[in-house]
């Protein structure tokens, strides 16, 4: 399974993808290191936005709890696709996804 | 022949690893050695005392980059040396196998070691710190055996060491030397908030407390007796005082520390009194800064960008607003400013809830806030302190009232 993340400078790279661990876990192996995700998926940072630019059909992601909107309504780059890549897990039916790291704040 | 790197990094932890990303991305062309005492590639190391304690996370999860990157990124790893002397004339190190590595600009990254105890049996075993993978695992493979764990110091690391060992099951004993836990960092009602979390989960607490000696039996630590004389049984003692900074070669080469040496000093650029020689993470302190160490990942971070960024000859001044968190059980603590100095508390939220933010105040400005379970506070209360924010202290206490409609009057 992979999907696909678009760097700032608008590059794609395929990203093999781990069920179970979050996109921004996911994307961290894969060696993207402009996504810094500073504290580790504590929900403390938010230096791991992205957008979710493609979800295959049948695809959900889980929904963004009251602390991660509240950390993303804090970024200059806020778009209604917005999530924070340590809060999303990766499944299955995300296979083939496309999401975009947001601009540096 | 000598071996040489363009760019020389000390230390493989967050500072350490970050330089040598920011390097990269920040154009840096030259050869990059990164040389670390720990035998492992650069890890998460806030998760020690968190998820990889609790069992959660397993090491391959922790690994800041994934093995292959180091190399993808020409960046040459030394691991499982220790530097222990450096000449800046001749710009060459020495490392604990004798041998020597020169280098055209050195980055130190080396954190601190734990403080550790003064008193009679503090190297016994069984007695642990929890600085890095290896202190851990040392006390992972010891708890299956240990019921009673006995934990000396009540800042983050020891509370939060304590909240995972209630949620494995172990009898556990908090000891802090003053009379309350967390009196470094945070103001009283936060303190009084934690302690009453931790009782209730079962950790027993004591405080005001004098440690005599750790006793012994069979060569292995069977507990800690107390100034006043009471003996507390404990399996394994984990001690959680603070650090010292990881700074001596730099010491004996001259370069400028702080009074009593709590940390090498630096400039707006991580620049040391050395020539070439540059200085980031917990081992810093900044000349124009607070006067203390800033020990989170944050700090470590910025300053590795900081370094590298200037290293590039693209030097762009540091302006720290520090950030931190804590995880113990299921309350997040989120800290944004520095309370250092602060006159005047503000609580905003009741502690009953477990949701609060408590604001510190100096002159009237807020400079922090600690928030618990409160992360639209520690977002929307970073402006505030940012301006250095003069606010009516009755509209801070007003949790009704979004900090974010506060009007900034500076
Ligand atoms: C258990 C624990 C929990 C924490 N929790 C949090 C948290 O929740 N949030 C937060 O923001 N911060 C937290 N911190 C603090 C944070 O981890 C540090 O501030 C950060 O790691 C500092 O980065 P550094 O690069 O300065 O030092 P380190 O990450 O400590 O890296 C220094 C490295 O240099 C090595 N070294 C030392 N001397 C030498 C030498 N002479 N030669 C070669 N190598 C050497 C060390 O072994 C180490 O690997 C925690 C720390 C610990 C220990
Ligand atoms: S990694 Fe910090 S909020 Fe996602």
């Amino acid at each position: 399974m992979q999907f696909t993340v678009k760097t700032r400078d608008g590059d794609l790279h395929s990203v093999e993808a781990h069920v179970g661990l979050s996109l921004m876990e996911n994307i961290r192996s894969a060696g993207i290191e402009e996504l810094l995700a500073i504290c580790g998926g504590s929900l403390s940072c938010a230096t791991c936005h992205i957008y979710i630019e493609n979800l295959p059909g049948g695809a959900e992601l889980s929904s963004k709890s009251q602390d991660e909107e509240d950390l993303l309504e804090a970024s200059d780059y806020l778009k209604p696709n917005s999530r924070l890549s340590c809060q999303v897990v990766f499944q299955p039916p995300m296979d083939g996804m496309r999401i975009v790291v947001a601009p540096d704040e | 022949m000598m071996e040489r790197f363009d760019c020389m990094i000390v230390g493989g932890g967050h500072g350490g690893a970050q330089a040598a990303i920011a390097l990269r991305q920040a154009g840096f062309a030259g050869s990059i050695g990164l040389i670390g005492d720990e035998p492992v590639i650069p890890y998460d190391r806030p998760a020690l005392s968190k998820e990889y304690l609790a069992g959660k996370k397993s090491f391959d999860r922790l690994q800041l980059r994934p093995p292959e990157l180091w190399n993808e990124r020409e960046v040459v790893l030394r691991l499982g040396r220790r530097v222990i002397a450096l000449d800046s004339s001749a710009k060459v190190v020495v490392c604990d196998n004798d041998t020597a590595i020169g280098y055209g600009v050195l980055i130190w990254a080396a954190g601190g070691e734990p403080r550790p105890l003064s008193c009679p049996g503090h190297n016994l075993s069984g007695v642990h710190t929890i600085r890095n993978k290896g202190d851990c695992d040392r006390l992972l493979s010891a708890l299956p055996t240990s019921q009673h764990i006995a934990v000396i110091g009540g800042g983050y690391i020891g509370l939060e060491a304590a909240a995972v060992l209630r949620e494995l099951g172990k009898e556990v004993t908090l000891l802090e030397a003053q009379d309350r836990v967390l009196a470094r960092v945070a103001a009283e009602p936060v303190s009084r908030f934690y302690e009453a979390e931790h009782r209730t989960h079962g950790v027993e607490i004591l405080l005001g407390t004098g440690i005599s000696e750790l006793t012994a039996r069979d060569g292995a630590v069977s507990g800690v007796r107390l100034q006043n004389g009471t003996a507390i049984a404990a399996d394994q003692v984990i001690v959680g005082i603070g650090i010292m900074p990881a700074i001596g070669p730099l010491l004996a080469a001259g370069a400028e520390a702080t009074r009593g040496e709590t940390g090498i000093l630096v400039d707006d650029f991580c620049r040391t009194t050395l020539p070439d020689v540059y200085c980031i993470g917990d081992c810093t302190i900044m000349r124009d800064g607070p006067g203390i160490r800033i020990e989170s990942v944050q700090n470590a971070n910025e300053q590795a960008q900081t370094a590298a960024k200037a290293v590039c000859g693209k030097p762009q001044p540091l302006r720290l607003v520090p950030w931190f968190w804590s995880n113990q059980y299921d309350l997040r603590l989120q800290t944004i400013g520095l309370s250092l100095g602060y006159d005047q508390t503000v609580l905003r939220g009741n502690l009953v809830d477990r949701e609060f933010s408590l604001v510190y105040l100096k002159d009237g400005a807020v400079i922090a806030l600690d928030c618990i379970n409160a992360t639209r506070d520690y977002v929307q209360g970073r402006k505030l302190v940012e301006a250095h924010a003069h606010v009516d202290p009755a509209l801070l206490a007003d949790d009704r009232i979004p900090l974010k409609d506060i009007a900034i009057a500076a």
